[in-house]
């Protein structure tokens, strides 16, 4: 377990050696060999993890060293945020930062004493999560270093400052580390406060007017959810004069909890905190990748999941699976109206945490097993699909859906790859759909039909704007003329490695639940049930390689077929192919078929105040009854 | 091994064609006897299907065949498993990706009329998607159990518990059957205000693998609306059989009787009405068996 | 050999006319005189159509559109002619306009005369018409496919 110390503290490290090499070609090779050794020393991990038995190990660190540089680093932060908000006029925004670092000071050094217990703690939740963030964090950054390479030639107007982003990249990954690692929630408030503004520096890279908008609204909705944790934290010491988070599930404290999962909702971006998320597309593509699928918004699941035992049947695993359930719906609908690519990514990465977070709000086992595939799934395939999207807007110059008519002719590699990943969002019977499968048959489970009826809708509208842009793929191209494929060898290579392991993970969800999901049930709830039966994803199984062999066979079948062609019918006014016609002027015409949108009804600027207000209301109504509540208790 | 879902399976591939064909003979029929016309003999589709096999392929984008077949054998897994007593859910998911399936052969053409009656199935699809797996739950809500060979073992008929599902089961039946008032994305009657929709670049024996992949889900649809009255009560496989014949023919009443309404009132009722009848009686049962 | 004479798909286009054939066709569908009982549809579609019925003459803004139409029929195929416009130009043969009857742009196999052509002889075009339709199908299962396309041109 000596591995633990280094694992969090490499990257960091790494982070300092990409800030000072300003030689592109160096600085990807150390790249490469620090997402190597990262990869490596997970591995390590991961076996010696396993060949104890999967035993859950708390590591206490007594070194004041630690705790004074942990220290230093809190105040750090808090210095650099207040300078960064002098220096945009975002002074309020500051304030946020200056309560809680102070909170936690003052609560660490002059607030009641607490007992020292341990602060790291290594069991099957937070392995499966380094994973997650060393294997796709990973494979991101490799792609990161072809990706950053074409941005910055096409995009000449930024400043390239690459040394500072990978940094930044890598501090993120330690920071993941470091919070999912952690036991004690004091250290998992700093190493939030790191991806809090990690995130923020990421998505300000560009510097433009938007950019730096956007990045200070992630930075605000961000650290309020940092002094909700503060404060969850201060009131647990007060109550039980403990800041260990498994003891404060086990104790279920009321107010702790709510913080916390306040907390949490910020982080993982839903309704009403969604805006940030949505503004980090302004940052380059790695970057939302790696906010979306790996780091950042699984954080505040992964916290979820540290409390879902202690919301079952509670106030605030109402208010947390209500809420997720109604981001679930509202951001497929949003979704249908968003022709920008990364802005449906977006919307339906919003949409499938939502979804993971109602799982995790109702807090029985069931439906904690349907999370934890969603959450694998969802990191895998989104993780995909927001590097083949930067791809390709690398070589197409546009990430607008309908400019990528025809792509299958003109970048097939990439539009392949892309299908892919869309059936995996939501096709029988890929991942997504075998872990909204379990949700569904979870939340009948625990008998919460407002749920069903959340997820009924909320799938229909995502397969809504998932089909409409799969249909735009494989349309016949507008243009002829040939795209020159500018992907770097690199970015393949991540994205093939995605492709392999999306599939991989979906042929092997059986074992998967047998020796992942249940254990991680067992640690959290002490019982365990699989939500699916065995039979049931055995056929999911022989479906998905129907659906891989099917369309196949049909096509060597057919391709022999002698089959004359004529052009497409357009009442007999075509212009001899099938892309003109004829007005009723006589002249020729060019046709545009393009998506559905419905703007008159879902367009962003109608719908999304009206949730985030009423969410917002929601949020703001339940929290009061919560904390009103459990003070008139006392 | 138990034998009776390979028999089942293996009569639903089989049979399915002529028993929907048949359907649709006499859906034609019935049609034209409340229009006041003769119409075409009960095995009219039969032969429709049989000079669309006849006729010379033409292709406007040839890779639209593959697509198609893919619908149909998809289709055909679908109502397999349905009839093989799986997952009553998994069927549903199955059904969803075989929907998609022709939806992206439509959309292969891109032509005019073709991506409009796309868009529009799209719609329809998320219209009827939600009942679709309300129904599911019901199911499951009424009768503890996913799957369909337990639930026909049931005492009672899942219908004591699911008069609401079953009427918005109905109700996105008409869409699904592709029966007026919802007959967006393509219609069975003469010519409408897209032409021919989502079949309108598919010739010959395309058009034809399409209609047998209609009569293959009409079979596996009535199948459902069995599935409301069976019990393990021989007598109700007559009753069952007598609720699909009502419910056909209230399927081409209201075909014969309404105008091709607009999407939004498509998507509005639909959803409407699978809140308040589906919604509502799941509410009620999720309540009761808690 | 296969039968496919129980079921022929009608495509109406209706030319440069006084309508009043336009809706002579119609008349045929309705409760009267029922085509439908000989299992005839009135697709809107070329590519699904098997016998092409036009009505009206042939003017310059819509000879391409015949010819095209008739191009995207799957063979076998048929074309009848309904009313004299359409068989010959009728009283707008004289007009600046006017090419013709339909046979100026494509072959044209059974001619219906009336102005306006009455439904029965419509009906009785439509039966000639299937004959025909199953005698070129099994021309075309022979092997000896008939040119039509080249025919008419």
């Amino acid at each position: 377990m000596n591995l633990i110390p280094f694992l969090i503290c490499f990257p960091f490290v790494a982070a300092i050696f990409m800030y000072f090499i300003r030689n592109n070609k160096i600085r990807n090779r150390v790249a490469y060999a620090s997402v190597g050794v990262i990869m490596l020393a997970t591995l390590w991990l991961l076996v010696d993890f396993l060949s104890h038995g999967g035993q859950a190990t708390a590591i206490l660190v007594e070194n004041e060293l630690v705790d004074a540089v942990i220290l230093i680093a809190e105040i750090g932060l808090m210095l650099l945020v207040i300078y960064l908000c002098f220096k945009y006029k975002k002074l309020w925004i500051s304030l946020l930062s200056i309560v809680q670092t102070l909170l936690i000071i003052w609560l660490e050094k002059c607030g009641p004493a607490f007992e020292e217990t341990p602060q790291l703690l290594v069991d099957r939740l937070s392995v499966l999560m380094i994973v997650i963030v060393a294997f796709i964090g990973g494979m991101i950054t490799v792609y990161a270093t072809g990706y950053m390479h074409g941005y910055h030639h096409y995009h000449r107007e930024f400043p390239d400052r690459r040394y500072y982003f990978f940094s930044l990249i890598f501090v993120f990954l330690g920071a993941m580390f470091g919070l999912v690692l952690s036991k004690s929630m004091l250290w998992l408030d700093f190493f939030w406060e790191v991806t809090s503004i990690c995130s923020f520096l990421l998505i300000g890279y560009t510097k433009t007017d938007e950019a730096i908008h956007n990045s200070f609204r992630a930075l605000w909705m961000n650290l309020l959810g940092g002094l909700m944790l503060a404060i969850g934290i201060a009131c647990s010491i007060y109550e039980i004069g403990c800041v260990d988070v498994q003891t404060i599930v086990a104790q279920g404290l009321t107010i702790p909890i709510a913080c916390f999962a306040f907390a949490a909702l910020t982080k993982s971006a839903q309704l009403p905190f969604s805006r940030w998320l949505l503004g980090a597309m302004v940052a380059p593509t790695p970057s939302s990748a790696l906010l979306h699928s790996a780091t950042m918004v699984k954080a505040g699941v992964y916290l979820l999941f540290r409390l879902s035992p202690a919301l079952f049947g509670t106030m605030t695993g109402t208010m947390v699976s209500f809420i997720g359930g109604l981001t679930f719906l509202l951001a497929s609908l949003l979704a249908i109206s968003k022709s920008d690519a990364k802005a449906v990514l977006a919307y339906s990465t919003i949409s499938n945490l939502g979804l993971i977070v109602a799982c995790a709000g109702v807090g029985m086992s069931e439906t904690i097993w349907a999370a934890i595939y969603l959450l694998i799934f969802h990191a895998v395939s989104k993780a995909m699909m927001f590097q083949d999207v930067g791809a390709v807007e690398n070589s197409l110059h546009s990430r607008n859906i309908e400019n990528m008519q025809g792509l299958i002719y003109r970048l097939p590699r990439l539009a392949f790859i892309m299908l892919i990943g869309i059936a995996g969002m939501y096709l029988a019977p890929f991942g997504m759909l075998i872990a909204k499968w379990a949700a569904f048959k979870a939340f009948v489970d625990a008998s919460n039909p407002l749920l069903i009826i959340f997820i009924a809708f909320g799938s229909s509208t995502t397969m809504f704007y998932w089909t409409k842009w799969m249909a735009k793929i494989i349309g016949p191209p507008r243009v002829d003329t040939p795209l020159r494929d500018v992907t770097k060898k690199d970015e393949y290579v991540s994205l093939y490695i995605h492709v392999v392991i999306m599939l991989v993970v979906c042929l092997l969800c059986i074992p998967m639940s047998k020796y992942v999901v249940i254990p991680i049930e067992l640690s959290l709830f002490g019982s365990a049930t699989m939500t699916l039966d065995s039979a049931d994803i055995m056929v999911m199984v022989i479906l998905l390689i129907a659906i891989v062999v099917l369309p196949f066979v049909c096509y060597l079948g057919t391709k022999r077929h002698k089959r004359k062609h004529v052009i497409s019918y357009m009442n007999g006014v075509n212009a001899g192919d099938n892309k003109n016609f004829i007005d009723s002027y006589g002249e020729e015409k060019q046709l545009y078929t393009a998506n559905w949108y419905m703007m008159d009804y879902l367009a962003e600027n109608k719908l999304l105040t009206p949730c985030v207000i009423v969410s917002a209301g929601v949020l703001i109504i339940m929290m009061c009854l919560i904390i009103g509540g459990a003070v008139s208790w006392m | 091994m138990d034998v009776k879902p390979i028999l089942f399976v293996i009569l639903y591939i089989v049979g399915a064609p002529f028993i929907g064909g048949f359907l649709d003979g006499v859906d034609r029929k019935i049609s034209a006897r409340m229009q006041g016309r003769k119409g075409p003999s009960v095995f009219q589709p039969f032969y429709d299907v049989i000079k669309l096999f006849q006729k010379e392929p033409l292709v406007v984008k040839r890779s639209q065949t593959f697509l198609v077949m893919t619908y149909l054998l998809f289709m055909v897994i679908a109502g397999g498993l349905f009839f093989a007593g799986m997952d009553l859910l998994l069927c549903f998911f199955a059904l969803t990706t075989c929907a998609m399936f022709l939806v992206l052969a439509a959309s292969f053409t891109h032509s005019p009329y073709a991506s409009v009656g796309c868009q529009r199935e799209l719609v329809q699809m998320m219209a009827y998607e939600p009942m679709v797996l309300l129904t599911a739950v019901g199911f499951y809500v009424a009768t503890g159990t996913f799957y369909v060979k337990d639930i026909i073992h049931m005492n009672t008929s899942a219908i004591a518990f699911l008069p609401g599902v079953f009427v918005g089961f109905l109700f996105i039946l008409t869409i699904k059957m592709r029966k007026s008032p919802f007959d967006l994305s393509t219609a069975h009657h003469a010519h409408q205000e897209i032409v021919r929709g989502v079949t309108q670049e598919m010739v010959g024996s395309n058009l034809a693998l399409i209609h047998l992949a209609e009569w293959y889900e009409v079979v596996f649809l009535m199948g459902v609306v069995a599935l409301f009255i069976v019990n393990s009560n021989p007598v109700s496989y007559v009753v069952a059989l007598i609720v699909i014949l009502a419910t056909y023919f209230l399927e081409i009443l209201i075909d014969n009787t309404s105008a091709r309404v607009n999407w939004k009132v498509l998507l509005v009722s639909t959803w409407v009405v699978t809140l308040v009848a589906g919604g509502i009686n799941l509410t009620i049962l999720v309540l009761m068996h808690r | 050999m296969t039968n496919v004479a129980r079921s022929p798909w009608l495509l109406h286009y209706d030319g440069s006319s006084c309508n009043g054939c336009d809706i002579e066709v119609l008349a045929c569908l309705t409760p009267i005189y029922d085509a439908e009982r000989f299992g005839v549809v009135n697709t809107g579609n070329p590519m699904h159509a098997d016998i092409l019925l036009i009505t009206g003459g042939i003017n310059s803004q819509n000879a391409p559109v015949v010819e095209q139409i008739y191009s995207q029929m799957p063979n076998p195929k048929v074309v009848c002619a309904v009313g004299t416009c359409a068989c010959t130009g009728g009283v707008f043969k004289e007009c600046y306009n006017i090419k013709g009857g339909a046979d100026m742009v494509i072959p044209v196999d059974i001619y219906v005369p009336g102005c306006a052509a009455r439904p029965q002889s419509i009906i009785d075009g439509i039966i000639q018409a299937v004959a025909l339709f199953q005698k070129k199908h099994e021309a075309m299962k022979a092997g000896q496919n008939d040119n039509n396309d080249k025919h008419g041109k």
